[in-house]
């Protein structure tokens, strides 16, 4: 099926839960919406449902409008980021319980039971109660049974925001190979851009309400179209300075100036927001046209692997992501660089006025 | 301001335990010195929890002795130890403004008003409240209600140690980065003993000077970040450190050689006689396992790439096992046939889990 979301508005009293939003869900698509807690992302799922009935606008399945039509006779399925199980029924059962309410015989049911149960590797533990299961199998019992009911809409509401970070990681790399696998639509909202990243299919920016950015998970992340989704969608923190350019000059919100290379070139005179992630920040130069930023170590967080930097300059403090292990005492002098390779130009009303052509390949 | 140290200490929650299977905190011997910042890593169900409330002393250990500098805590209940806690859910009264709410634990020990003050107005600097600290706490959101639990668990300068139990689960990927990074100028300043509890590599090992990782009720390492990614002791560190963790093959070693099936590869290091060794391992991480087009190393399948923004990680099949390596920029990837390159200098080997130091190769030391 398709799912056509049609300037659908939901207002709660005065408050605005979703604002205007319009979006088309093809069949067969993993669909991320990514944003903070409170961006709207179980509003527009619950919209999406039929649990609510938006203020204004018309959801449409398969060009059918089905705005105001209740959940239950919909075609939808949900996972929840509290584990829901039934306690008292097996794993088998909790997984084969909307067959039962939907009265399949015997063998449909046990053939879909087994086949969800193999791809969630919970064949090993159907005859347990969930609550003798660890919380990663409990939540894929319960996405297991989302998966049976064969519905055509399957929202994921955080489903993996409590459980341990190394299931976290197995899951999430088992759960596209899963998704591919079924067919129906499946809409994935997380608080997290590197879970975005790793589903990967199209995601949707998330802002108080409003989607900013809807597109292939690659394209979203390395061209934002605005600054809001270019924030929403970095991890680290986005990095940002303001500039104006005037000519062939630069003058950076960091003090000094520099020629303008690159991307700098491209754009006309003016004001700009400057965006850069933080691995983009780095301590070597990687070339002659770099942007050397003076700046003083607020602290160096290490993971063993690769070291954050928190850097001081000016009246900005950015993130900086270097490889290795740099044990940088706090109030350390360094030079930062940054490499204009790698830049988001926006304009003052924060549109996306250039970004550097190595930001294009995908 | 402590050092503490844990004597022996061990806890079973059932009664008369008596193989290791009985117990839920294996044996244990440490001292964690005043003023470091320590994180206790591990997946659920590993202990971190059951020692954190033994040093709390919300449970009394079945077995050995937890000190605070040399004064023996073990029988002291909670509120005798002197210590602060931060929880996973913030601990605030909606009723009184945030002020009144970091004022509470001095108020509570008769800390003179104008020490107290002054004392609210540093950590409310420190946490970015200042500008909140007279509004009422109800109307808040959780993440600044989190802020006032951390402020609250640091606003007494005479703690022994401050406990911090998953503090950042409920705080929003962008607040982390803010509140991780004030954490430990908070810890630099202070000079306070601070015990940091998670399932969270990345917060564990920004947050502490020294992990200590726990896996199935035991300390299976305890290092500074780079010891635990660099040498992981136990191919569990070694999996659990890292995203995605580090490649663990089943191999044969055989002096300065290890044999993956019927490829060799030439180690740094020469193993003598492993033993009496039920399973000999070889592990790698992903950073220095390089994608390479075929024939320029170990032959093996591409089955899909991971486009993680900054990086590109590839899943390979090698001798039908799944492998994860990194992919360099430049490179392009068409097809499933390519091949690895292992960097031998990054290759460690494990027999039972354990990691055998093996020998460095001419003369070099270790």
């Amino acid at each position: 099926m398709t799912l056509v979301l049609e300037s659908v508005s939901k207002k709660v009293g005065a408050s605005v839960h979703i604002d205007d939003v319009s979006l088309t869900l093809e069949r067969g698509s993993l669909n991320v919406l990514l944003g903070a807690t409170l961006s709207g992302k179980t509003s527009l799922m619950r919209l999406m449902a039929g649990l609510d009935v938006p203020t204004s606008g018309r959801v449409l399945v398969d060009g059918k409008d089905v705005t105001g039509l209740p959940v239950q006779r919909r075609s939808v399925a949900m996972v929840y980021q509290q584990f829901i199980n039934y306690p008292s029924l097996s794993v088998y059962e909790n997984i084969a319980s909307p067959l039962r309410v939907a009265r399949l015989s015997a063998s449909e049911i046990e053939a879909r039971v087994r086949e969800a149960a193999r791809l969630l590797q919970l064949e090993l533990y159907l005859d347990r109660k969930p609550l003798n299961l660890s919380g990663g199998q409990q939540q894929r019992t319960a996405i297991a049974r989302a998966l049976v009911k064969r519905a055509d809409l399957v929202l994921l509401d955080e489903p993996l925001a409590n459980l341990d970070y190394k299931l976290r990681e197995e899951l999430r790399e088992e759960l596209p190979r899963i998704f591919a696998a079924s067919g129906a639509v499946f809409v994935y909202a997380t608080t997290e851009p590197s879970e975005a990243l790793l589903l990967g299919g199209n995601t949707a920016t998330l802002f108080e309400g409003r989607i900013t950015q809807f597109g292939p998970t690659p394209e979203v992340y390395r061209r934002p179209q605005n600054l809001v989704t270019a924030r929403v969608f970095s991890d680290p923190p986005l990095n940002t300075l303001t500039i104006r350019k005037t000519g062939a000059l630069v003058s950076l919100s960091t003090g000094g100036q520099v020629r303008a290379t690159d991307v700098l070139a491209s754009v006309p005179d003016g004001d700009y927001t400057v965006g850069f992630r933080a691995h983009h920040l780095t301590l070597e130069p990687s070339g002659s046209d770099q942007i050397a930023i003076p700046a003083s170590v607020s602290v160096a967080e290490i993971t063993g692997s690769e070291s954050f930097l928190h850097l001081d300059a000016g009246e900005h403090r950015f993130v900086s992501l270097v490889p290795g292990v740099r044990r940088l005492e706090p109030g350390t002098a360094v030079t930062a660089y940054l490499d204009p390779r790698h830049l988001l130009l926006f304009d003052p009303t924060g549109r996306l006025a250039a970004a550097s052509t190595a930001q294009k390949a995908a | 301001m402590a050092r503490i140290t844990l004597d022996h200490l061990a806890h079973a929650y059932k009664p008369n335990p008596k193989g290791p299977r009985d117990y839920a905190l294996k044996e244990i011997n440490h001292v964690w010195s005043q003023g470091g910042a320590y994180a206790l890593l591990g997946p659920s169900g590993c202990g971190k929890t059951t020692l954190l409330n033994i040093i709390s002393g919300l449970v009394r250990p079945t077995r050995g002795r937890i000190l605070f500098d040399d004064r023996d805590v073990t029988d002291l209940p909670t509120e005798s130890r002197n210590i602060a806690q931060v929880f996973q859910f913030p601990v605030v009264y909606d009723t009184m403004t945030v002020r009144e709410n970091l004022a509470f634990p001095l108020k509570n020990r008769h800390v003179p008003k104008e020490r107290t003050a002054q004392r609210v107005e540093e950590i409310a600097r420190l946490l970015d409240l200042t500008s909140v600290l007279d509004r009422k706490a109800s109307n808040l959101t959780a993440d600044m209600k989190q802020k006032i639990s951390l402020g609250r668990g640091l606003v007494r300068p005479d703690v022994a140690a401050i406990l911090f139990d998953e503090p950042l689960t409920v705080i929003d990927p962008h607040l982390k980065w803010q509140l991780r990074s004030t954490l430990k100028e908070i810890h630099r300043a202070l000079d306070i003993t601070m015990i940091y509890v998670t399932h969270d590599q990345t917060e564990a090992l920004t947050f502490a000077d020294k992990v200590v990782v726990m896996h199935d009720g035991a300390v299976v390492q305890t290092g500074t970040p780079d010891e635990l990614f660099e040498r992981p002791a136990h191919t569990f560190v070694g999996h659990f450190i890292g995203s995605p963790g580090m490649n663990i093959l089943p191999c044969k070693v055989e002096g300065a050689t290890a044999y993956l099936g019927s490829e060799a590869l030439s180690l740094h290091r020469h193993y003598r006689s492993l033993g009496r060794t039920e399973q000999v391992e070889l592990g790698i991480r992903p950073e220095f396992v390089q994608l390479q087009p075929k024939g320029a190393g170990l032959p093996a399948r591409v089955r899909r790439i991971d486009d993680i923004g900054r990086a590109r990680i590839a899943r390979v099949e090698m001798n039908g096992r799944m492998l994860a390596a990194s992919v360099p920029e430049e490179l392009s990837v068409s097809g499933e046939e390519a091949s690895l390159r292992f960097d031998p200098r990054h290759i460690h080997i494990y027999a039972d889990g354990h990691l055998v130091a093996g020998e460095a190769l001419g003369g070099q030391a270790a």
